[in-house]
């Protein structure tokens, strides 16, 4: 069996101190705005002390609980992408010579991938964001091109996961079978019990490195009775979830379904605002962006998020590709539980909730999956019957 | 991925918005090998980046050939190059055409627009190595005959007797003595088995659908139909997802696609 340990409340701080030590940036939850938002942290206190969440289609609400806990709350409107795949990066740089040419030859100078990154220890990385990483590992860091800012921060990175005790209102990582236990892809993970006389964490390492810096912040092993503890708390029962999705042949359901009547319901609603995809822990799409100043000496490349929502994400000459809200919304969606899986081998949707929650007009994924589902002309075609070309 | 930087050697007006490009590597960047339907991302100092499809002869790896539209900022300020100006170059991205597939085969180009562009380099292929294919057709179709790309080395293609080489244009002028109407007319006359015929099309998709049809109609096979597709493109290398088409990215799986592979997608509207 594996060593489970015990880390008292008190004694956070230490893992805390260990991974500072260890020459670590520590990012975790902090309460900024009235929302679980990732951050910097130093201690134990910038976390959220005894707050728990409300969330539903277009709702969330921070609410004080009634026990003293540190991680009882769901996916927050951050997702752990932005510290691996940064919001806003600047590529290069380049310098004009002067001289008869505009440009040296030696332009544009080179700093792709160079520079210190940062090393993260995120703290608090919940199941459904554990496959989430692993997911934009698939895009950044497994393909023919690697990403040398992602690479890199990837590679420092150390994981310190909590098993959910606390199902969101637009939970579904059961559903993808992505939580809400973490099973790998962590350091350490952390279970948070806290009985009438003590608060204690039950711990597990997931790696090398995670069993040393264990070794270093307790001696304590867990009992039985803390891990069957731990158990109940992650157990499926005692998490309940606020949405389920049905994901049974998702592709063949969406590739036969790309005329469905439910994307002009959806387009209706939708406001094309994107935070669907700001907020989603996934989604990856980024475009660049080249600047010079105003000698027209200096250029450079900056590379940021972009969202499929946006009228001149598809544009080549002669307009849009996708010119309809009905369209950008049906590219999102088969491309989050669809198309995915046929680009990178695995489903691009967690289960986190996110869009549903973040979503102004509260659109929810769940929802438009089942409705397409549910009302679909029962003459088409499986998958296999279309023959899709990566199967 | 850092653009790399070229000398303009070269600028060849082509037609009243279309020009050639001809580059060479600075930095002791030699030769530039590609396959015929691969495309680089070029940069203009501080302007952008814009995908450009390479037009010239993959036998010359000495020389990159670009032929480009002027049709936005980025592609308008690479208008004003002149000889020893700098360009950067990124690339040679995606899939190409089946050359050596469709080798032993009869070949039939089918070309709208600038889309001849991403073509010329497999006639160039096919011509040095003529005797490995059989029957080859080139149909061209533009808007008017002053938007005929190319038009000296289709004039010379025509004089040879190893070639069909057919061009029509939708609207005529007072002086054009050549064929009128959609690209699609000249299918029929073209002279090719269509059994064992591979076909290459490139142009707006409006115009490859109905390419299609037509082609489908002679009997020539969906799996030896290709097309060139067309979609934003920020980094060429298969993550900024914005050439998404389906459940491709049109920068590493294609831009040149096996019709077959894409059939399902290929008349949905906004895919």
């Amino acid at each position: 069996m594996k060593p489970f340990f015990i880390i008292h409340r008190n004694s956070l701080d230490s893992l805390f101190g260990a991974l500072v030590g260890r020459n670590f940036t520590l990012v975790g939850p902090t309460l900024r705005d009235r929302a679980v938002a990732y951050s910097e942290i130093a201690t134990v206190n910038d976390l959220p002390f005894g707050w728990t969440d409300e969330q539903d289609g277009g709702t969330y609400r921070l609410k004080k609980s009634d026990r003293q806990t540190l991680f009882d709350y769901a996916a927050g409107p951050h997702s752990w992408k932005k510290f691996l795949f940064p919001p806003a990066l600047q590529l290069w740089e380049a310098e004009r010579q002067i001289g008869p040419h505009e440009a040296s030859p030696e332009y544009p100078p080179s700093h792709e991938g160079r520079g210190e990154q940062p090393r993260y220890a995120m703290i608090g990385v919940r199941s459904c964001d554990l496959h989430a990483i692993a997911v934009q590992d698939k895009v950044f860091a497994e393909g023919s091109h690697r990403d040398p800012t992602y690479e890199a921060r990837r590679k420092n990175l150390f994981i310190v996961a909590v098993n959910c005790s606390h199902g969101g209102g637009t939970c579904f990582c059961r559903s993808m079978n992505t939580g809400p236990r973490a099973t790998s892809g962590f350091d350490l993970a952390l279970t948070e019990i806290l009985e009438a006389d003590r608060h204690v964490f039950l711990a597990e390492s997931g790696s090398d490195r995670g069993a040393q810096v264990l070794r270093e912040v307790t001696q304590e092993e867990a009992q039985e009775s803390d891990i069957r503890a731990a158990e109940r708390i992650t157990a499926d029962a005692s998490v309940p979830m606020g949405r389920l999705m049905d994901t049974t042949d998702i592709r063949g359901l969406l590739y036969n379904n790309y005329d469905h009547p439910r994307w002009d319901h959806a387009a209706a609603r939708c406001l094309a605002c994107g935070n669907c995809t700001i907020v989603c822990p996934t989604c990856f799409c980024n475009t660049v962006e080249d600047f010079t100043d105003l000698a027209g000496t200096r250029a450079e490349r900056r590379r940021r998020w972009d969202v499929c929502f946006a009228v001149d994400f598809s544009y080549i000459h002669g307009g849009s590709v996708r010119s309809t809200i009905r369209s950008r919304y049906r590219q999102w969606l088969t491309h989050k539980v669809a198309t995915w899986i046929d680009q990178f081998g695995t489903s691009g949707c967690v289960g986190c909730g996110r869009c549903i929650t973040w979503c102004p007009v509260g659109i929810d994924i769940t929802e438009e999956v089942r409705e397409i589902r549910a009302n679909r002309p029962d003459d088409r075609k499986t998958l296999s019957e279309v023959g899709h070309a990566h199967t | 991925m850092l653009p790399h930087p070229f000398t303009v050697e070269r600028v060849r007006r082509e037609t009243h918005d279309t020009f050639t490009l001809e580059l060479k590597g600075t930095n002791g960047i030699g030769g530039f090998s590609f396959a015929p339907g691969q495309f680089n991302m070029l940069y203009r100092f501080g302007t952008g980046e814009v995908p450009i499809s390479i037009s010239g002869d993959p036998e010359r790896s000495d020389t990159l050939v670009h032929t480009i539209r002027a049709v936005g900022t980025v592609t308008e300020s690479m208008e004003r190059l002149k000889k020893g100006d700098i360009i950067g170059v990124r690339g040679p991205f995606g899939r190409g055409w089946p050359v050596l597939e469709a080798r032993g085969c009869d070949v039939l180009i089918v070309a709208g627009g600038i889309g001849l562009a991403p073509l010329r380099p497999v006639m160039y292929r096919l011509l040095s190595r003529r005797e490995q294919y059989g029957k080859i057709a080139i149909l061209y179709g533009t808007r008017t005959p002053s938007d005929i790309l190319y038009s000296k080395e289709l004039e010379q293609w025509r004089s040879r007797f190893d070639l069909q080489v057919r061009v029509t244009v939708d609207r005529g002028e007072k002086d054009w003595k050549g064929h009128i109407g959609v690209v699609t007319t000249l299918i029929p006359r073209a002279s090719f088995d269509p059994h064992e015929a591979v076909a290459m099309i490139c142009g707006p998709e409006v115009m490859m659908r109905f390419t299609i049809r037509e082609l489908e109609k002679r009997g020539v096979r969906r799996s030896n139909i290709h097309v060139s597709m067309e979609r934003n493109m920020k980094c060429g290398i298969g993550f900024c997802g914005h050439c998404q088409y389906g459940p491709t990215f049109v920068c590493k799986d294609g831009p040149v696609f096996p019709y077959e592979k894409i059939e399902h997608i290929f008349r949905i509207r906004e895919i």
